[in-house]
């Protein structure tokens, strides 16, 4: 009964962020909450995951680290990127980049694999024939390189006034909206149930959770296909498995483009991990 | 093994006792052991990955732990309703509204509050 009186206050306090306010205030509250929830945790240490909050898991996470199962991914990343002469549509050739997206450009907002779908599309590579696709595999390999150059750069998403905040705004409340057959946001699991377990699976801080991507998970390794390519997903892969989880679809790519709401929540997701460092790619159970 | 095999056996002794002697008995009386069953299924209740109660496997530790649950709930049918609707209570629940959203059946959600109130 205390456990539940604790929670239904932890919700009525955590409430009024639903609410409209401003990006920074939105991040600022975040870290409040969490540093709350997690006394002792600095901030940069949330791009580890579950694992700045699991001592347990964390030396069996370390030991995983000691072999990167990412590597191969990263140096295939690294061929089909110059292969495919990726750096000619970036900013900096490509380099060191990853930390400045999702991006308001134009009037939209860009992440990192929706542009290096247009540009390879633009190099006139033939994305069917080579098999490449969004969020695996590949295409998968070729962000993970460029995130790789990018790591130790801190997040360092902008939302400006305006068009901007709008998409902002539609992540946030897709973040926090309740949906699929069994009735969760986002939030409910990485707001306000971090640190619960379910069953045996710890829930990861949403602050931070974008650091690391793509990722490498032994979950999708064994998934077929190349091993040392099957392991890796972007962060959009992962959306689709948390709303899989949940019973509620999966938003698949339109057209060949990312769809607009999973756009919107990378932008209001990552914005969150404002000011931590990316350590891409990461690995996970 | 040998610990959830009793568990069954009391708690269908109990749901045999209720079902014959509480309840008038009807053709698709609530099964207790059947509830358990359920509600240990991944696929269907999945009680286990957010609640504690006596036997259980690695159970979660999202919701309170089941205990004590007649003396908490004499009256089985709020019990039920817990379980059929839980953001009549919080709106913002996080447990799954198994009825509202016809996660489980009627049947599945009466079968599973006769198994919980043995607990
Ligand atoms: C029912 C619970 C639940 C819901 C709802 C949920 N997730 Fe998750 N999520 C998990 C679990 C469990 C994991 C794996 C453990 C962890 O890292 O938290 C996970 C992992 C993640 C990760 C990877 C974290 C890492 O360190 O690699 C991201 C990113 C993520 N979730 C985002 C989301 C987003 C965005 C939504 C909503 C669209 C969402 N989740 C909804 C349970 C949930
Ligand atoms: C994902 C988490 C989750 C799942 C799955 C879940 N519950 Fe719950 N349950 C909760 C939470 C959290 C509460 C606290 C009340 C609230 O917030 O609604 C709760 C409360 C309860 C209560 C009231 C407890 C009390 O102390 O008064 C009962 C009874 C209950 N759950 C039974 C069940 C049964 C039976 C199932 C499976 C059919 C189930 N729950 C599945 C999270 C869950």
């Amino acid at each position: 009964m205390k456990k539940f009186i604790i929670a239904a206050m932890a919700m009525l306090i955590a409430a009024p962020m639903v609410s409209l306010a401003s990006p920074e205030s939105d991040l600022k509250k975040l870290q409040a909450h969490m540093f709350k929830k997690f006394p002792g945790v600095p901030l940069n240490e949330y791009g580890n995951g579950v694992y700045a909050i699991d001592k347990d898991r964390r030396v069996e996470w370390e030991a995983m680290e000691e072999f990167p199962p990412y590597e191969p991914a990263v140096d295939i990343g690294k061929k089909l990127f110059n292969k495919y002469k990726v750096a000619k549509c970036f900013p900096n050739k490509g380099i060191g980049i990853k930390q400045n997206y999702p991006m308001f450009k134009g009037g939209k907002v860009h992440t990192l694999e929706g542009d290096l779908m247009a540009c390879l599309k633009k190099n006139g590579v033939d994305t069917k024939k080579e098999k490449l696709k969004y969020g695996k595999g590949k295409f998968a390999a070729i962000a993970a390189y460029m995130a790789y150059t990018s790591r130790g750069k801190k997040t360092n998403v902008k939302v400006p006034a305006g068009a901007a905040t709008k998409i902002y705004n539609q992540g946030k409340r897709f973040f926090y909206a309740k949906r699929g057959q069994l009735n969760f946001s986002c939030a409910d699991c990485h707001v306000y149930n971090p640190g619960v377990m379910l069953r045996t699976m710890k829930l990861s801080p949403a602050l931070g959770q974008t650091s690391h991507f793509p990722v490498y998970r032994k979950k999708w390794q064994g998934g077929g296909g190349n091993p040392e390519l099957s392991g890796l997903g972007t962060v959009q892969r992962r959306y689709g498995g948390c709303n899989k989880m949940v019973r509620a679809k999966p938003l698949k790519p339109k057209d060949g483009k990312q769809h607009p709401d999973y756009v919107a929540l990378e932008y209001f997701h990552t914005y969150m991990s404002n000011g931590i460092a990316i350590n891409a790619p990461g690995v996970r159970q | 093994m040998r610990k959830p095999a009793k568990l069954i056996l009391a708690a269908s002794a109990v749901a045999m006792v209720l079902g014959t002697m509480l309840t008038p008995v009807s053709a698709g009386a609530a099964d207790a052991e059947n509830g358990k069953k359920l509600a240990e299924d991944r696929k269907k209740g999945n009680c286990t990955s957010c609640h504690a109660y006596k036997g259980a496997n690695m159970p979660g530790n999202a919701g309170p732990p089941l205990v004590a649950m007649k003396a908490r709930y004499p009256d089985k049918k709020k019990l039920r309703a817990q379980i059929a609707d839980p953001t009549k209570a919080n709106p913002n629940s996080f447990m799954p509204p198994f009825g509202k959203h016809n996660i489980l059946s009627g049947k599945d959600i009466d079968d599973i509050a006769e198994w919980v109130h043995t607990l």
